[in-house]
């Protein structure tokens, strides 16, 4: 075995790939996050469509979605391997086990949380990314008006068996920027304008809180890092940015479209 | 026999030996002073069920004042009881309330087997120390103690290392039974001193292979055990230990197997 | 039979550096050919077992605890002196050697002492090469304080728990030779006796405390480092499962037992707060420093706090007695030891002890917090005021503590002659378990240096002088010897196992120390001590009739392991009242009635008693035989002890 494998079998290394893969994972989040508020804009779509076409479409972006893709299954994995190991290390468990008075609710419930993050992943996924990718998705057409920027005409382009391209160039004779893409964004719209869709997002976003609240500074430990100075802003920013502000507005995206 | 005026009842683990299956038994403890210490609460039990003639509940102990590390019962869900920064040994009867039922555990841990009763077998956590917990100095031939200036910020951070008395709380308060705060504990107070460098990586990475090696479980950073740990070692150690065990294993050349 | 010492000729200064010239040396190719048995791992053990294997020995250590680092060594806190002077205020080897024969009552060997101090200076070094984290000043060199009364800074500490961190020096290095296969460890097993095979001691009998499997082990030499025996007097500081069994049982194979009367009595320990005390713990001595020890001037005043109806804080200053600072001007609270529990016990006996039973004094911080602040107090004794707090649920900053003297120490074990061999050949005592060298009263922080000195520097060398001598041949358990000492063990066992009697063991044992403390504690009288014989007499007998002893032997039998232990402490007990009624002179710890001077001081008496008594079992219920070794000093003067 070499030294690497060496580490990464042992419960540090494991628990190490936990680490890199949940702060890679919290990472993205921002940037996804930043993204997706372009749904609070009020132009019919179009900055979210385009984000979602320069998302697939972009090299390195789509190297780094890979990475992510294999995060998520990685951080699940070791999790699972975590889990039954430390099943194993106490086979006889407390008939009275009073953890609350040592240890956060969440940092004791990580595997349930992650579990639920895991089922709100594959749903999200399947809703948005898969349907993206391969589901059969309408198109949309913007033509704005270049020298009046807020006129812009929107044209559905429903699908019809057959994948339109995506184009984005200068009507000259019209005097427009005509941009074709898929429009994503009317399937956000609609599955957020479902109830029980929306109350799954809210729910997941209160797990993924709850979850980052432990992971995000827990990461940090598990790469060993842990400095006087520096843990109160990670301990901040861990309670702050990501068990709060993050699903918050993360949260808010399907409440918005669902009472829009 | 003493007496005082509190009256509890006792949900004790029973299991004669390491393959027995074990089972809670109810006593009674009547006329229980405050002021007697959680063992010695015991001992009264012990005396009344031996004039009966039946086994006394059997549990580790020896100094009694909280140093030794030998006592080891979890008691009503944590380990050395309610209170935070002692020992079982150390708690008293005036932490409890008149008529309240106590249930009373062995450390729970694959690598710690239950012996009898509230006695558990800890030797994993000897071996671990023997895989490297040590400077490699014979008797003699070393140099004045005076020659390594050690400055107080370091000399005081690896005293509060070494205070550990290795009585195990952090692992039975751990939900995934980790003996991270431990180990961690060991191999920082030689990490931080001068006289523990020439060893610091061989050592980290033996003393973490021995760990895995006993069955302990993987620490999740839920802090459990630093809360419960009766000399209150800090999580830092552990946090000190992955620097040193991943530093050694990616960046040091010298392989340890 | 005339005990040799074998006290190396020459300059005191010379005799140990020239001893070990002329010891024999063991051939490095033939060392591990020899088996050492090593029982015991506290300072004394641990040091022994790592510092014999790095040479080459093959070690087999026991202990009963289930870790060696569990021995009751853990649990000194105070520090260990060592002659460094460090501090450039005056301290040399001579001036240790000379402070720990006056500290002893002049009852220590002067060869054995000097040869303490000199090898102090080198445990400081190699604990510290080990990683001791000894205090340190901000300089980054380590930091020393005055302890127990001494002239000179010459304590190096570790917090209030420089035991535990001396210990596990020890213990890494021994772990170090376990993981080199060189120490063979043995956690919870029970030595219960030694064999003797041709008058040499060859091994051992242990019993394996979870199994009860009954194991004999070969080995050319075997090393005792058990520990104390104070709790033969049931409340002690010693841990609960410190005993004499290993000694104790030497002894009866021969191994005379040297000045089992010697006892010290730490004045500052928590007192006891009911029947169901099982222990004593020990507060730091440095408290005298700046508490003041007191008790009400009348026995009314005495009854009323007593009874709760008057307060400590609310003693008026006129009504208090400061009995130490009135009695001793110089020293005031900073007395030794032995004399500050005396007056504490008087003050009893007076009828003006303070708390629930009347078995403590106080000492008062009221004056140290109003001169220096709360703060200064909280950062010099914070974890003492703590742990007080803790056990009393009394606030030490409000109301004054209570103290009283408890039994700390045993100075009294097996005599070794100055290689630390007894009187069986093979058969080696070390550390506190010995008659050691602190005479008739042990100063602070000297018993740590003690164990690891025999263990580190003395024994490497002196063992391999006997085992040069006797040859590599193997050893083993063959021998009808080992047969008949099992077979000894096994009967008792079941001697025991078939106790069915009304009396828990605990209650012999309680009852044991009531008559050691009343009669042969800090204060004796031959009255007392002849009183003492025939209840002790009466207790043995009752003891093998009516005690209570269940289970079987072949599982972790806590009921049997006391037992085993209580019987052996109720022999131990009669030997050490015959002791101290045969020194009919005050030395050091304890005090004979008979022996006062017109003040009501200690009188020592130079003339008859500047001798080691070691005694020699003889036969079951017989008195035991008493043998001398005459005491001589050619570098110091012999005087009397004053403090006033
Ligand atoms: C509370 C307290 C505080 C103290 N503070 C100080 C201080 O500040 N400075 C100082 O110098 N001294 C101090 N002392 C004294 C000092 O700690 C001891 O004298 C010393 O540590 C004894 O060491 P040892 O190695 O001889 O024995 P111990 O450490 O007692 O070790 C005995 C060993 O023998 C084993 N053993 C015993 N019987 C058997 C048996 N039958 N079979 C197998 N194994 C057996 C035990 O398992 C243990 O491993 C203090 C003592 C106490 C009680
Ligand atoms: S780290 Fe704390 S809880 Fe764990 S063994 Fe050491 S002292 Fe006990
Ligand atoms: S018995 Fe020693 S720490 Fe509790």
């Amino acid at each position: 075995m070499s030294s690497f494998t060496k580490a990464f079998s042992s419960t540090l290394g494991k628990k190490l790939i936990m680490g890199l893969t949940g702060l890679f994972l919290a990472l993205f989040l921002v940037v996804h996050l930043i993204g997706n508020l372009q749904l609070f804009k009020d132009d019919g779509g179009k900055a979210f469509n385009e984000y979602s076409y320069f998302m697939t479409h972009f090299m390195p972006i789509k190297i780094i979605s890979y990475l992510l893709y294999a995060s998520i299954v990685l951080h699940a994995v070791y999790a699972l391997i975590l889990t039954l190991g430390n099943k194993k290390a106490r086979t006889v468990g407390y008939a009275q086990y009073n953890g609350a008075a040592n240890s956060t609710w969440s940092s004791r419930n990580m595997g349930i949380l992650g579990t639920i993050l895991l089922i709100f992943i594959v749903i999200h996924m399947k809703t948005f990314w898969a349907e993206y990718h391969w589901g059969g998705l309408p198109y949309i057409k913007y033509e704005t008006n270049l020298s009046d920027a807020s006129d812009v005409k929107v044209t559905p382009l429903p699908y019809e068996g057959k994948q339109l391209v995506h184009s984005q160039y200068v009507d000259t004779q019209n005097g427009t920027e005509v941009v074709v893409a898929k429009d994503l964004y009317k399937i956000v719209n609609e599955a957020f304008s479902q109830p029980w869709y929306v109350a799954l997002y809210v729910l997941s976003m209160i797990a993924m809180g709850f979850h980052l609240y432990h992971g995000f500074q827990s990461g940090f430990q598990t790469l060993g890092f842990d400095h006087s100075k520096y843990k109160p802003l990670i301990d901040f920013l861990g309670l702050w940015v990501f068990s709060i502000i993050i699903p918050a507005l993360f949260a808010a995206m399907p409440l918005y479209f669902l009472f829009k | 026999m003493s007496s005082g005026n509190m009256n509890l009842t006792l949900k004790v683990w029973r299991q004669k030996n390491a393959s027995d299956k074990g089972e809670f038994v109810t006593y009674k403890a009547d006329s229980i002073s405050p002021d007697m210490s959680f063992l010695e609460m015991l001992d009264v039990v012990n005396e009344r069920l031996t004039k009966k003639g039946q086994d006394p509940i059997h549990f580790d102990h020896d100094c009694r004042e909280g140093i030794c590390g030998m006592c080891s019962l979890y008691i009503n869900g944590r380990p050395h009881g309610p209170k935070r920064a002692i020992t079982t040994c150390q708690l008293h009867m005036r932490s409890f309330k008149d008529g309240e039922t106590i249930t009373i555990e062995p450390w729970r841990a694959t690598a710690f087997p239950v012996i009898k009763d509230l006695a558990v077998d800890r030797s994993a956590f000897d071996r671990i120390q023997q895989a490297g917990g040590y400077v490699s100095v014979n008797t003699g031939g070393v140099p004045d103690a005076n020659e390594i200036p050690i400055p107080k910020v370091i000399a005081d951070e690896a005293f509060n290392s070494a205070t550990c008395i290795q009585c195990g709380a952090c692992v039975a308060a751990c939900k995934n039974a980790s003996a991270s705060l431990f180990v961690s504990a060991k191999i920082s107070q030689l990490a931080l001193l001068p006289q523990g460098q020439p060893e610091r990586y061989r050592r980290a990475q033996a003393m973490v292979a021995q760990m895995d090696a006993e069955g302990f479980g993987s620490c999740t950073n839920t802090g459990a055990c630093e809360i419960e740990c009766p000399k209150e070692i800090s999580l830092t150690n552990i946090n000190r230990m992955r620097r040193d065990y991943f530093g050694a294993k990616f960046f040091k050349e010298e392989e340890i197997n | 039979m005339i005990l040799d010492s074998k006290i190396p000729e020459g300059p005191l200064a010379e005799k140990w550096s020239k001893h070990k010239f002329n010891l024999k040396l063991v051939n490095p190719a033939n060392k591990r050919k020899y088996t050492v048995i090593v029982i015991g791992s506290g300072l004394a053990g641990s040091s022994a077992a790592a510092s014999l294997a790095e040479l080459g020995y093959n070690v087999k250590v026991f202990c009963f605890q289930d870790s060696p680092r569990r021995a009751h060594s853990i649990a000194a806190q105070g520090g260990i002196n060592a002659a460094k002077n460090y501090r450039n205020d005056g301290d040399s080897v001579y001036r240790l050697f000379y402070d720990t024969i006056k500290g002893g009552d002049y009852r220590a060997r002067e060869a054995n002492v000097h040869r303490l101090a000199e090898e102090s200076v080198n445990i400081i070094d190699q604990c510290v090469a080990q990683g001791v984290p000894f205090a340190r000043e901000y300089g980054g060199l380590l930091d020393n304080r005055s302890f127990g009364g001494s002239q000179v800074s010459r304590t190096f500490y570790a917090r209030g728990q420089t035991g535990q961190q001396l210990l596990l020096g020890a213990y890494s290095a021994l772990n170090r030779q376990i993981n080199a296969g060189t120490v063979k460890m043995y956690n919870r097993h029970e030595m219960l006796d030694v064999v003797v095979v041709d008058g040499k001691a060859q091994g051992v009998i242990t019993r394996n405390l979870i199994s009860g499997e009954i194991e004999s082990h070969a080995g050319h030499a075997v090393l005792l480092c058990t520990g104390g025996y104070g709790n033969v007097f049931y409340l002690s500081t010693n841990a609960m499962g410190s005993n004499t069994t290993a000694i104790w049982r030497a002894h009866k194979k021969g191994a005379f037992f040297g000045n089992p009367c010697y006892t010290q009595i730490h004045p500052t320990c928590i007192p006891v707060s009911g029947d169901h005390q099982s222990k004593l713990t020990l507060m730091s001595e440095s408290l005298r420093n700046d508490g003041r020890v007191w008790v009400p001037k009348t026995q009314a005043m005495a009854e009323q706090i007593r009874k709760g109806q008057l307060k400590a804080s609310d003693v008026k200053e006129e009504d208090r007695d400061y009995f130490l600072e009135r009695k001793y001007p110089s020293f005031g609270n900073l007395v030794p030891r032995d004399v500050a529990s005396r007056n504490a016990k008087e003050a009893f006996d007076d009828g003006r002890g303070v708390g629930g039973s009347g078995k403590a004094v106080y000492l008062d911080f009221s004056d140290a917090i109003r001169r220096l602040g709360k703060a200064a107090i909280e950062a010099k004794y914070g974890n003492l005021f703590d742990m007080y707090y803790q056990i009393t649920d009394e606030n030490p900053y409000e109301q004054p503590m209570r103290i009283y003297p408890a039994v700390h120490y045993t100075m009294g074990g097996l005599w070794v002659d100055y290689n630390l061999m007894t009187t069986i050949p093979g058969l080696y005592a070390l550390g506190e378990c010995n008659f050691s060298d602190h005479g008739a009263n042990r100063l602070g922080a000297s018993a740590l240096m003690q164990g690891l000195a025999d263990g580190y520097f003395v024994i490497p060398y002196t063992l391999g002088d006997y085992l040069a001598g006797i040859g590599p041949k193997p050893v083993d358990t063959t021998h009808p010897a080992f047969a008949e000492a099992k077979k000894g063990v096994e009967d008792r066992i079941n001697k025991l196992l078939s106790l069915k009697g009304t009396k828990t063991v605990d209650e012999y044992h309680r009852e044991l120390g009531n008559i050691m403390w009343e009669y042969c504690g800090m204060a004796r009288n031959e009255e007392g001590l002849t009183k003492a014989i025939g209840l002790i007499q009466d207790l043995k007998k009752d003891f093998w009739q009516n005690a209570i002893v269940l289970g079987a032997n072949e599982e972790l039998n806590m009921s049997l392991e006391k037992a085993n232990r209580v019987a052996d402490f109720i022999e131990l007990g009669e030997l050490m009242v015959r002791d101290a009624l045969h020194r009919r002179e005050s030395c050091g710890g304890h005090f004979r009635e008979e022996s006062q001077t017109e003040e009501g001081e200690a009188l020592r008496n130079d003339d008859e008693f500047a001798y080691v008594a070691a005694w020699q079992f003889v036969g079951e219920d017989q008195p035991e035989q008493l043998h001398k070794e005459a005491l001589v000093y050619e570098n110091v003067k012999l005087t009397q002890r004053s403090y006033k």
